[in-house]
């Protein structure tokens, strides 16, 4: 092997583009104008920026199972609902303080998560979807069946322990705001942090092609239950806090599939599967559509449904990826890309 | 004697379930679809029915003339025109654009018919039944529904392997691009299957609709009774559906003798352990 390599010509990895600092920048002023909500903003605009977070952290969660791992779930309401009922049982029963509960709900859902993983893990693309539907159902069924939880018909969580959140209702609605705000930032910070490492490059290429990033090293199975298993974490958390501030639960509301699982696969479709920024520009339309159809009832799920199954068709990478291809914008640079100098 | 009463009853009411689930298997086996939106267009028939009955004074299963062939046709303009675009090697468009049609339909339905509950009523008939001894009795109805699943699979198989339609079925099944250069008109052989499927849950529905209350919103039970019969089974074989839908059927009724509250978690109880047990089914045939 005497033969002279060519020597490799100088390059750098750039993983940041203009793009990306207006994005941080933006959210930096973003952030900064929600921390200061709770000093000028209405009770409702604290309620309606709390959905949005939530609907959004969904949002990301669902994405990164189907839009990387290629997990199709429809079944995401259950951990939802475990997240909900946790904090029911952890503060009524074991009096443990609303907060500190919230964290323990999350590591309720994931550790259910587990028997859950080895059943439908079995199941393949969309037989995974419907049966991780069948075991949502099952969870509903089997709260139903729970008298300390309030059975089928479901329960109100105590004065007291809406008392431990805060004395007055302007204390409660502000930590219950920053909490839904904490959890919301921090998903998306989560999501794009793990997007950005190893195991995000290893999901990344499961997205692009399974069995090409099985040959080259990707063990593809346990990058599945890691985020499958994050997912029903985080989930599990905001669960808990959405029934915290709703303050009362019920097996059907707590498993819904349209509230938990519908809406949050329509926001991920339109806004642009396999991408971080989709979901934002997802629940933007979700919100705008809402807001001008609130009044029209069923026509507005008709409308979100036609337009999530034209973009599917249309534009398989939803309004974010025209958007991106066209202009070649990124906010949440989660690719490395080499430049020769 | 419940017992043998329940098991039997449930045994026959599983016929009801091979046929909700004869449809989702024929589209899954010829094109490789699983169409979320199937408990919807079950509904969907169910309101048709509903429709002809109170339009044209038809009796609910002499409504079936007008249901079956309904939705034959729409079976076929369904997946002409929407869902041949959905499919190929990646999975997601064809699973959300059925998630997306599931809850159009629905909620389609609860802006045409509000969210009331409905029925179909079948006079006596609903409740007659054969008395076998003191303390056992078959009901015509659940008999009837049972007898029919059986007729409908010898159909489909009969069908499937010995007409040529059916011949094209299986080619397209084993490998599509193949079928199509021995000059299968595969975009015409899914819509026949789409359109035939939709044609046999017209029947369930009715039947459906006869037995029970149903509302916009009872579609998805019926997408997973139809799917945990299928898996159960096995993929692939419409015995092992019959079987499955048996399984399910004889589960929940043993569940609701046990406790009125257990029926459907039994059902779905016995769906987990069958796929932790034989997680390919008891009957299987194809591989997914």
């Amino acid at each position: 092997m005497s033969a002279t390599a060519a020597p490799l010509p100088a390059f750098r990895i750039e993983r940041s583009t203009r793009t990306s600092w207006i994005g941080l920048a933006v959210a930096a002023v973003a952030i900064v104008v929600l921390i200061s909500l709770p000093w000028w903003g209405g009770e409702d605009d604290l309620r309606l920026i709390v959905e949005i977070c939530y609907t959004i952290a969904l949002a990301q969660l669902w994405n990164l199972l189907a839009g990387y791992a290629g997990l199709v779930s429809v079944g995401q309401q259950a951990f939802v609902g475990i997240g909900g009922y946790a904090l029911f049982g952890l503060t009524i029963i074991a009096g443990v303080p609303p907060i500190p509960a919230v964290a323990l709900a999350g590591a309720v859902a994931a550790i259910l998560a587990v028997p859950t993983a080895l059943i439908v893990f079995r199941l393949r693309g969309a037989y995974f979807a419907i049966g991780t539907w069948v075991v949502a159902e099952v969870f509903s069924e089997v709260t139903g069946l729970l008298p300390d939880l309030g059975a089928g018909t479901g329960m109100s969580l105590p004065v007291a322990v809406s008392r431990a959140v805060g004395e007055t209702r302007f204390e409660r609605e502000t930590v219950l705001y920053y909490m839904g705000l904490v959890l919301g930032i921090g998903t998306v910070a989560a999501v794009f942090a793990w997007l950005r490492s190893r195991q995000g490059l290893a999901l990344t290429a499961i997205r692009d092609s399974e069995t090409a990033a099985g040959s080259i090293g990707v063990n593809n199975d346990r990058t599945k239950y890691a985020v499958y298993l994050l997912a029903a974490l985080v989930t599990g958390m905001l669960g808990a806090v959405i029934y915290l501030e709703k303050l009362r639960i019920s097996p059907d509301a707590a498993f819904d599939v349209i509230d938990w699982t519908a809406d949050v696969i329509f926001i991920v479709v339109i806004g642009g599967i396999g991408s971080i920024e989709g979901p934002f520009i997802g629940a933007l339309v979700f919100f705008g559509l809402r807001y001008f159809l609130a009044d029209y009832g069923a026509w507005y799920m008709i409308l979100l449904g036609a337009v999530a199954v034209v973009i599917m068709l249309l534009a398989r990478r939803g309004l974010w990826g025209l958007l991106a291809d066209r202009y070649d914008i990124h906010f949440f640079p989660v690719r490395r890309r080499v430049r020769l100098e | 004697m419940d017992w043998v009463n329940a098991v039997l009853q449930g045994a026959l009411v599983g016929g009801l379930y091979a046929l909700f689930a004869a449809g989702l298997s024929l589209m899954f086996g010829v094109m490789r679809l699983v169409n979320i939106a199937h408990g919807d267009l079950i509904v969907l028939a169910a309101y048709l029915g509903l429709v002809t009955v109170d339009t044209l004074g038809l009796g609910p299963f002499t409504s079936l003339v007008v249901v079956v062939p309904a939705m034959f046709v729409l079976g076929y303009i369904l997946q002409r025109g929407l869902l041949n675009f959905t499919l190929g090697t990646d999975i997601l468009p064809p699973l959300l654009v059925t998630f997306g049609l599931s809850i159009v339909i629905e909620n389609a339905l609860l802006e045409g018919f509000s969210a009331d509950e409905q029925k179909l009523q079948a006079g006596s008939f609903e409740t007659a039944s054969i008395h076998l001894t003191d303390q056992l009795a078959i009901g015509w109805f659940p008999l009837v529904i049972f007898v029919t699943a059986v007729a409908v699979i010898v159909l489909l198989e009969l069908l499937i392997y010995r007409t040529a339609v059916g011949r094209a079925f299986r080619a397209t099944s084993d490998d599509a691009d193949t079928a199509r250069l021995y000059g299968v008109r595969n975009r015409h052989v899914y819509s026949l299957a789409t359109a035939l499927a939709l044609a046999v849950i017209s029947i369930a529905a009715i039947f459906l609709a006869v037995r029970v209350n149903f509302d916009p919103a009872s579609g998805p039970a019926r997408l997973l009774y139809a799917f945990e019969a299928v898996i159960i089974g096995g993929l692939g074989s419409l015995w092992g559906t019959l079987a499955g839908g048996v399984v399910l059927g004889v589960a929940q009724a043993i569940g609701a003798q046990l406790n009125p509250g257990w029926e459907q978690l039994a059902g779905h109880v016995a769906f987990l352990i069958v796929l932790i047990v034989r997680p390919r089914g008891l009957f299987p045939k194809l591989a997914d």
